[in-house]
């Protein structure tokens, strides 16, 4: 393995000489504007996602702008849409990094999206920030992770879960990377809370008929079902779960349930009785968050989405970044990264969020919540989480220049078979 | 192979490429330059289904399934070696293998029309499927983990003497550039031998193509596996373009979209495929810069409005708008010609008469 | 055994599943030998009917049987009025244009009711005991009701005046036009009645499914490999297709996962068409409808 890694370094070192060039003499042209540049899907079958992220974003960059901007210039929100295609999500970046000269750029939903960016924008020096909720591992110096990780989430609702309904339980999770690694760690906590996981299945994004598992699910008469499902097909789960009565019987906990405002797609008896771990969710009770719902719904009406992790901390990332900035006092790639690194907070709808310095991960508030009538309700909230996960396996202090995604593969990183 | 119109303007088409690929970094931003990589493996790819389907009557609703097996192997075998060039070799070998053995399969098995579509996007929903759940460990290829749903980094190009010597991403679209231009030229060598116009023949009729003796199972077998070595080539440019490869090469929405490139630029033609990608891939490109209207809106717009508007294609509405203008001129040459004899006649006449 | 029971009830219903998704399409391919690659948008527009409609305070029952393929059906006419009517006998034309339409369907409906809409419904008839096993009472209805839904479009075919016509127009258009029948009518109420069944199949899973623009992606495969692989028969076709391939899925997502159950499901599907290369019907049942 070293020694194709060595090649394939040796290619992107090459190729950073070959590129930082053009780089650095655009951005020397000092600009009028701050360039901020998000890539997120707002057509194709991730926009469920996407469109609430760009929205908040949007929200975001129009009230720095209102506050006056950022180092006395406003900030330029130039939006692409990747139309849930791996090819645009290289080529947008690209253009982002070299054609538009962006400062920062916001981007990427599946890990799969943020995998073909990265190497992109590093490569270019653009400071970059994923803010979807993910499986951790990656472990980036221009990388900022400011999604909730399993460890995060997981470790908190599965012993929670496991002492209201019981010690066994069955994992449903989506067939790809995320689903599988969110598996082990649900695996991992369970065994740690003394429980056992009576079987783990996996199933390919696009099944929609899940009636054999339903029965493979009441043969094995678990206490609780642990769901990370994903996407608009598996919304039917939920649904045939119910038509079932199984939802009665045997209650579901989730860490990807709402996040794709899947609870409204849904009716409220099919969802009511689910538990969530997120690190926000709409209905926090806090008087920022509720001026921050205001805002949103004021501005976008009728027609506003459920705010749910990814869209909060899409807005909250913008303003990180521009707590960053102004730290900095400039907007180059390095000062603002020490900057973020430096302990700068903000103080958002869903509490306070800092940057954890050895994993550019973030250290934010879970809350566990129940689902009634459509509306989650706060059971328990865990202020300011590390990224444990991540910690495990990377250290940025030690070793700034790395640029690797640990969780690639599987825990075997962190030790976790 | 005759120097008729066609191949003028075959010729033609590749001295422009050339000078294409020789310009273009010099006039274009860089960023251009390497989005362009992709467009053109797009375009390779388009050619491949174009030379099957558009020659052989073969519909492949599955030829992302060599484009993306092409991407794939190079990427393992890359990594496995430590460089490139085996490892193009390699692509190409194992999509064209596996070609050959689908279609043995579908054509000795005399499978044809929609039924042949549903096999090929079958196999290439088998492909998707498999690839996806390959996170973890356990699924690897020598030294190289699949990577599952989010794929492999594809190991870029190297100088083939010196695998410590890696192309930069304006080298790799030289790279990319000649191999369409190579294609390309293979392919219109290709249709004009014996082999090519047997094709034709079976694309016409098949029944009488075997009447007159040719053994149309071979020779559909023959061109599928061509192509799906083309596909592999294109898969290869892919994965250096975007630099990375994921199972998401086989899915649905790329697979329908390679039949749909074909049919915007031209069935029945070489160029029209190649130019039916690029604009397909330009046109949704730039759409995802807006965001006031959604784009598969727009999209669909104009697909609609296209098929209605120019229904056979862009390369053949071409040729004949550009052939009736020709003929109306020639036509109209004759004509003119026509008239001055006749007022020269006429003039002669008049002088003679004056003359009276 | 109690087991068992539920077991061959789930397994029956993914065959009745697959054969709802695949009948519209089937009539549309079968009949006018137009591949309609905005199936699944059509499917999902009935789906998107019925929780419009209920938001709207329309009951279940009604929306699902009335409006919904009412809805679709008219949406099925007015595309075959302004665009599937100049491509008749242009098979590749048509796979352009319903890929144009299927994206152009789903930025509509993304573009009017947003990326997603929420609903109130969820399935009737709660569940059914057996032993110890519980399933779907909603299940074991569309069961019925796939099987009739096919009986109806059977005796339409079969039995009315409009199923002769439409089958001879099909047959021969020349013909039929010559004996005084104004086919472009036909093929207008054709296309109507296949967009109103995929609109009252979409109607009928959207209790048990997420209904999103985008979901027809997730249909349109299945659909179309059941199709293909049922042959030239329209209902015997679709009906012994779904049997064979519902039938493997079923059984092998529950005894290996569903990942494999998928798999398992698109290789019956190839061999079923190399062994039988004009599909089920093309061998058997042949002079079927």
């Amino acid at each position: 393995m070293s020694l194709d890694r060595r090649s394939v370094l040796k290619g992107a070192s090459a190729a950073t000489v070959a590129l930082a060039a053009p780089g650095i003499i655009g951005r020397a042209q000092a600009a009028d504007t701050i360039k901020m540049v998000s890539i997120l899907d707002q057509s194709g079958g991730l926009d469920i996602y996407g469109k609430p992220m760009v929205d908040a974003t949007k929200l975001a960059v129009e009230e720095i702008n209102g506050a006056g901007g950022l180092l006395g210039k406003q900030v330029e929100l130039k939006l692409y849409d990747p139309q849930s295609t791996i090819q645009f999500y290289t080529q947008y970046a690209t253009q982002a990094a070299a054609g538009d000269k962006a400062h920062v750029v916001h981007a990427g939903i599946t890990s799969a999206s943020r995998e073909a960016i990265r190497p992109t924008l590093g490569r270019f020096k653009t400071l970059y920030f994923y803010n979807t909720l993910y499986e951790g591992g990656v472990c980036d110096r221009n990388t900022f992770c400011t999604g909730s990780t399993p460890a995060q989430t997981v470790e908190k609702l599965v012993p929670y879960c496991m002492k209201k309904w019981g010690k066994k339980v069955y994992i449903v999770a989506a067939d790809y990377n995320y689903g599988h690694i969110t598996a082990q760690w649900v695996k991992k906590y369970v065994a740690d809370n003394g429980g056992e996981a009576v079987e783990i299945e996996f199933f390919p994004l696009d099944v929609t008929n899940f009636g054999p598992t339903i029965k493979k699910i009441q043969a094995a008469k678990p206490d609780m079902v642990m769901s990370a499902l994903v996407g608009g097909a598996h919304v039917s789960f939920y649904r045939q779960y119910a038509a079932a009565g199984m939802n009665k019987n045997v209650p579901i906990a989730s860490t990807t349930f709402g996040v794709g405002n899947e609870h409204t797609l849904i009716s409220a008896e099919e969802g009511n009785g689910m538990i969530v771990a997120y690190s926000y969710l709409q209905e926090i009770q806090s008087d920022a968050n509720k001026a921050f719902v205001k805002r949103f719904q004021d501005k976008y009406g009728a027609k506003a989405p459920y705010l749910n992790e990814l869209a909060a901390r899409s807005y909250e990332a913008a303003y990180l970044w521009a707590e960053g900035v102004k730290k900095a006092g400039t907007t180059d790639q390095m000062p603002v990264i020490e900057a973020l690194e430096g302990g700068v907070s903000y103080a958002g709808p869903s509490g306070n969020i800092s940057i954890e310095p050895k994993t550019h991960h973030a250290i934010q508030n879970v809350f566990l919540a129940e689902l009634n009538d459509q509306k989650f309700t706060i059971l328990e909230s865990h202020e300011q989480q590390p990224p444990t996960d991540t910690l495990l396996v990377c250290d940025l202090k030690a070793d700034p220049n790395q640029a690797k995604f640990y969780f690639e593969n599987g825990l075997e990183a962190a030790g976790i078979k | 192979m005759t120097w008729n119109r066609e191949n003028k303007w075959r010729a033609g088409l590749v001295v422009l490429g050339v000078i294409f690929l020789f310009a273009a970094p010099n006039v274009f931003q860089l960023f251009t330059i390497i989005n362009m990589t992709t467009a053109i493996a797009f375009a390779i790819l388009a050619l491949s289904l174009g030379l099957i389907w558009g020659y052989g009557g073969i519909l492949c609703f599955g030829q992302t399934a060599f484009f993306g097996l092409g991407a794939y192997a190079y990427t393992v075998a890359a990594i496995n070696f430590g460089g490139s060039t085996w490892a193009i070799l390699v692509a190409i070998l194992v999509a064209m293998l596996v070609a050959a053995v689908l279609g043995y399969f579908v054509f000795y098995g005399r499978v044809s029309d929609v039924y042949l579509a549903v096999i090929t996007l079958t196999a290439t929903l088998i492909l998707y499927s498999l690839m996806r759940r390959t996170s973890g460990p356990e699924y690897k290829i020598g030294k190289s983990l699949l990577g599952g749903f989010n794929g492999i980094t594809s190991p870029p190009l190297n100088m083939p003497w010196d695998t410590s010597q890696v192309l930069f991403p304006e080298h790799v679209f030289y790279v990319a550039m000649a191999a369409l231009i190579l294609a390309y030229i293979l392919c219109s060598w290709l249709v004009q031998t014996q082999f090519g116009r047997v094709s034709v023949a079976i694309r016409e009729n098949e029944l009488r193509a075997e009447l007159l003796g040719y053994d149309i199972r071979f020779y559909k077998m023959a061109l599928f596996t061509v192509g799906g070595g083309i596909a592999a080539v294109a898969g290869v440019v892919f994965c250096n373009g975007v630099g990375r490869v994921t199972p998401d090469v086989f899915n649905l929405y790329n697979t329908a979209l390679t039949i749909i490139w074909v049919i915007v630029g031209g069935r029945g033609t070489l160029i029209g495929p190649v130019l039916g990608a690029i604009l397909l891939f330009y046109l949704t490109s730039s759409l995802g810069t807006q965001a006031v209207l959604n784009n598969n809106l727009v999209l669909g717009a104009i697909l609609i409005l296209f098929v209605l508007l120019v229904p056979k294609g862009i390369v053949p509405s071409f040729t004949e708008w550009w052939d009736n203008r020709r003929a109306l001129r020639t036509s109209r040459r004759k004509e003119v010609r026509m008239r001055r004899r006749r007022s020269r006649l006429a003039e002669a006449n008049g002088e003679a008469g004056d003359e009276r | 055994m109690d087991l068992f029971v539920a077991l061959a009830l789930q397994i029956i219903y993914g065959i009745a599943n697959l054969v709802l998704i695949s009948l519209g399409l089937a009539i549309i391919f079968g009949m006018m030998r137009v591949i309609n690659l905005a199936h699944g948008e059509f499917l999902m527009l009935g789906g998107y009917t019925v929780v419009v409609s209920t938001n709207n305070g329309v009951n279940l029952w009604v929306a699902m049987f009335i409006l919904a393929p009412l809805v679709v059906g008219l949406i099925g006419v007015i595309v075959e009025r302004c665009l599937i009517r100049f491509l008749y006998g242009r098979m590749v034309d048509t796979l352009l244009a319903t890929w144009g339409l299927s994206l152009l369907l789903i930025g509509l409906v993304t573009t009017i009711f947003g990326a997603q809409t929420s609903t109130t419904i969820s399935a009737p008839f709660g569940p059914i005991q057996i032993g110890d096993y519980t399933s779907s009472g909603y299940e074991l209805f569309l069961i019925c009701v796939a099987v009739l839904l096919s009986l109806a479009v059977y005796l339409v075919l079969r039995l009315t005046k409009l199923g002769l016509v439409a089958r001879g127009t099909m047959q021969s258009a020349d013909m039929a036009a010559a004996l005084g029948v104004s086919t472009s009518k036909i093929y207008m109420i054709t296309f109507g009645l296949g967009a109103a069944v995929s609109g009252f199949a979409g109607a009928l899973l959207a209790p048990i499914t997420g209904v999103l623009p985008t979901i027809g992606a997730t249909y349109i495969a299945k659909a179309f490999i059941t199709v293909i692989s049922g042959g030239a028969a329209i209902l015997a076709g679709t009906a012994s297709a779904s049997v064979l391939l519902g039938g493997i899925n079923g059984i092998m997502a529950f005894v290996t996962g569903p990942t494999i159950g998928e798999v398992a499901l698109l290789v019956a599907a190839i061999i079923l068409l190399r062994l039988m290369p004009r599909g089920i019907t093309g061998r058997f049942f042949r002079k079927n409808l």
